[in-house]
């Protein structure tokens, strides 16, 4: 092969700085990181898109034209950069985890594929449908292929996440012997796809991307509706992303409370590292945590940290209501995952949780006075917290994933012995650096995608603006350029 | 604990493995034929400086090519769901180039749809190196990693196999966009088309040599055989037809002959990986293969849905079948 040989005597020593291993977690953990971004924008988008079409098509008022046009375009770019990080992501099982992808090909293959075939397709023609169709075929083919997008993109995240509950409970399989190698054989499809995992992390994905993109719309909006106090469409928009998060913000603590119990359940080492519980017993529960020095920072243990605990209450939640109940430390296995990504992770995704509540009731509160859209304070806090969605859902998953390590999957598969043997680390690290480098240039570039559909949104407005067009200016949520 | 729908311990027809590496050269081919004239639209893209012919060729290409990448990801969960070890290791030994290829799909894919977003000359040539060069790259370095599946690791074979890919693209990419412009544009295209075809041809039959004369990953005896040099006689009737239909103007149906020839290519890979599914590894079907129960449910699970997406595509081609008017098709 042309490029391997070529690069293998290329003498490039000095850039394999990382293992095989652990370039490709860190490539996998950065790709995925930069795909979930936009496949939660799709899947957070979809109920948007459906209501602002259905109401256009419906009443043929201008403003629903106009938000429907404007929040089609953020789905467009967002599912084409769905779509061309996406694919690198299943191509990655083969090129830098074989052995996972070999062993696990029994129960993951099948839903990666009905991924493909069931959600991914729908998605992609039917967007064709709505992006360039308008003209071309009758209203109610036209609210339906906005439907059936949503549901492709509601569909798609079921079957992914049928795979990584899969690997977080695994269920339904026995390992056998095939071609010299262990393997898991697929026993019971019904136990492997609906795993006591999937159902709590379907939930409270498909709710963490509601709420990530209604702060994202209420963050557009609250701008626009800042620049023109006027602007018809987008002070109903902001009315609807504000109801939206009253209900999904609430809902994901009370769900997520449920959900940390089934954790613990199930996968008490990932509870003890969010916890940073070392030894078995009763566990206080800290509801806030301060490193008391840079030790602590890295290396989070309950000694080390001033916290603001409730004592016992950690076992009383993880066992739904025993103050005694003992729970599992980290002291008890061999192996754990970076306790300190983890438990802050933990931290930084429930306080954003809670900072979204409280954006919420202020929000439903301005509502029911009838001065949601003419609190100035409230507008710019809702363009500053607009990317917060997106921070909390992301740092959640790192606490599911990274918190699983050193498996993955759950008890059965290490990482580190996933990893493909014949990659080495000149390949590895050459392809963290590209796809490192790659995209922040895409983030960067979506940034300035939506920048320019908000600024070309001002000038259709009729607000003047100096910095509209122009390659630099600042970001739509720094609110300081007023 | 078991669905008594579907067997657990034998596959639903005694053929089943052998009816999925059909399926799964069908996705591939469906990506080969679908995805391949977008790369071809791609490349003669550089050929225009027109913006009102660049514009047209992205209308032609805006509406489909998204539903047409999706086969490149059926084909590779397909190939996962039922050969995992083939998956794993095809990807695994061929790390640089599949990952080269999904980089070529990201530029290639976000290039015209970023291109739109805004009026400034620079911004658009950039976004158009971004089309044009993920289109080149990326059936280049997919039919070199097909060439790789086939051969193994020998240099020749394998480079001809990517230039293959991208020249049948061009033929392709060019009697579609034919069929769907002014006859002024058409003719243009034409020419193009014409000389990718002579070169697919030429290019497939010293492929073919090469590998009887050198023997490359023992695929000569495979080479030599009824069934390649029949695929390779119809490649060389569906070429000249092409070719005849396109100087005459009937353009529908120079792009029904063109398609044939991915078509064509796509049952050459088959014959030649039969009855292994990884020549170099020598690994057969049937070793392969996942276990009944598994490759059951993906058949019950799976094969109404590909007569869905079918129909899907059947929609689509619909809703955006004819001739691109004006400023393409409306947003």
């Amino acid at each position: 092969m042309v490029p391997a040989t070529l690069l293998s005597t290329v003498d490039l020593g000095w850039m394999a700085l990382l293992s095989p291993e652990i370039a490709s977690r860190m490539q996998f953990g950065w790709t995925i990181s930069v795909h979930i971004i936009f496949a939660s924008l799709s899947i957070g988008l979809a109920p948007f898109i459906i209501y602002f079409t259905w109401k256009d098509v419906r009443t043929n008022e201008q403003r629903y034209a106009r938000l429907r046009s404007f929040w089609v375009k953020v789905f467009a770019v967002g599912f084409v950069m769905g779509t061309v990080t996406g694919i690198p992501m299943s191509f990655q099982f083969g090129t830098n985890f074989p052995q996972f992808a070999t062993i696990a090909g029994e129960l993951i293959g099948g839903p990666l594929a009905f991924e493909a075939k069931m959600a991914f397709f729908l998605e992609a023609v039917f967007l064709g449908v709505l992006l360039y169709g308008r003209e071309r075929v009758a209203d109610r083919t036209y609210v339906l292929s906005s439907v059936l997008v949503g549901v492709g993109a509601w569909l798609s995240g079921f079957w992914i996440l049928v795979v990584n509950s899969w690997m977080q409970t695994p269920r339904g399989y026995e390992m056998v012997t095939r071609n010299g190698m262990e393997i898991a054989k697929l026993t019971d499809p019904v136990a492997a796809f609906l795993t006591p995992r999937m159902p709590w992390m379907y939930v409270h994905m498909m709710n963490a991307s509601v709420i990530a993109v209604a702060l994202l719309v209420a963050g557009v909006s609250a701008y626009l509706v800042w620049k023109k106090p006027d602007a018809d469409a987008w002070n109903s928009a902001l009315k609807l992303a504000v109801v939206l998060l009253l209900v999904s913000a609430p809902f994901q603590a009370v769900h997520g409370d449920a959900y940390g119990r089934h954790v613990e359940d199930t996968q008490p080492q990932k509870f003890a590292a969010m916890e940073a519980h070392y030894e078995t017993g009763s566990a206080d529960l800290h509801l806030l945590a301060f490193p008391k020095s840079l030790d602590a920072l890295t290396d989070p243990r309950a000694e080390n940290l001033f916290t603001v605990s409730l004592p016992r209450v950690g076992s009383f939640l993880a066992s739904g209501g025993d103050f005694d109940a003992e729970v599992i430390g980290l002291n008890e296995y061999e192996e754990n995952p970076p306790v300190a990504l983890v438990f802050w992770s933990f931290r930084f995704m429930v306080g954003l949780g809670f900072l979204f509540i409280g954006l919420a009731l202020w929000g439903g509160y301005l509502t029911y006075r009838g001065r949601l859209t003419e609190s100035t304070r409230y507008l710019k806090s809702m363009i500053a917290a607009s990317p917060f969605g997106y921070a909390a859902l992301l740092t959640g998953w790192y606490v599911t994933e990274i918190g699983r390590q050193p498996w993955v999957i759950q008890g059965e598969l290490k990482t580190s012995e996933a990893v493909s043997s014949t990659l080495t680390g000149t390949e590895a690290t050459l392809t963290l650096v590209g796809f490192v480098v790659l995209y922040i240039a895409l983030i960067l570039t979506a940034l300035y995608v939506l920048k320019w559909l908000i600024h070309g949104e001002l000038r259709s407005l009729g607000v003047q603006e100096s910095s509209a067009g122009r390659w630099r200016g600042p970001l739509p949520w720094v609110t300081s350029d007023d | 604990m078991t669905d008594p729908l579907i067997p657990v311990d034998t596959y639903l027809v005694d053929s089943l493995p052998e009816v999925w590496f059909g399926a799964v050269v069908f996705a591939l081919g469906m990506y080969i034929v679908l995805d391949g004239f977008d790369f071809g639209i791609g490349m003669l893209y550089a050929t225009r400086t027109d913006e009102h012919e660049r514009e047209t060729f992205l209308a032609a290409f805006g509406p489909v090519w998204d539903a047409n990448e999706v086969w490149v990801v059926a084909f590779g969960t397909m190939l996962l769901a039922a050969f995992p070890c083939v998956y794993s290791r095809l990807l695994a030994d061929n790390y640089l180039l599949a990952l080269g290829f999904v980089v070529a799909l990201v530029f290639r894919g976000l290039g015209p749809e970023l291109r739109e977003q805004r009026e400034d000359e620079r911004w658009k040539r950039y976004t158009d190196y971004a089309f044009v060069g993920g289109s080149v790259f990326a059936p280049l370095l997919l039919g070199m990693l097909a060439g790789r599946w086939l051969f193994g690791g020998a240099t020749l074979p394998v480079v001809l196999t990517g230039v293959g890919l991208v020249a049948v693209s061009i033929v392709t990419g060019a009697a579609f966009l034919a069929a769907k412009t002014d006859p002024g544009l058409a003719s243009e295209l034409r020419s193009y088309g014409v000389g990718a075809t002579v070169a697919y041809l030429g290019g497939v039959v010293v492929l073919l040599g090469t590998v009887v004369a050198t023997d490359a990953g023992g695929a000569a005896s495979a080479v030599l055989s009824l069934p390649v040099a029949a695929v390779v006689a119809l490649s060389i009737v569906a070429g000249v037809g092409g070719s005849v239909l396109a100087r005459r103007g009937r353009y529908r149906a120079w792009l029904a002959s063109a398609l044939a020839l991915p078509t064509l290519l796509t049952l050459l890979v088959a014959v030649l990986l039969y009855p292994t599914v990884y020549p170099p590894t020598g690994l057969l079907v049937r070793e392969a293969v996942v276990s009944p129960l598994a490759l059951n449910l993906v058949t019950v699970l799976g094969f109404p849905v590909l007569l869905l997406v079918l129909w899907y595509f059947k929609f689509l081609y619909g809703v955006f079948s004819g001739p691109i008017e004006g400023e393409g098709y409306g947003g």
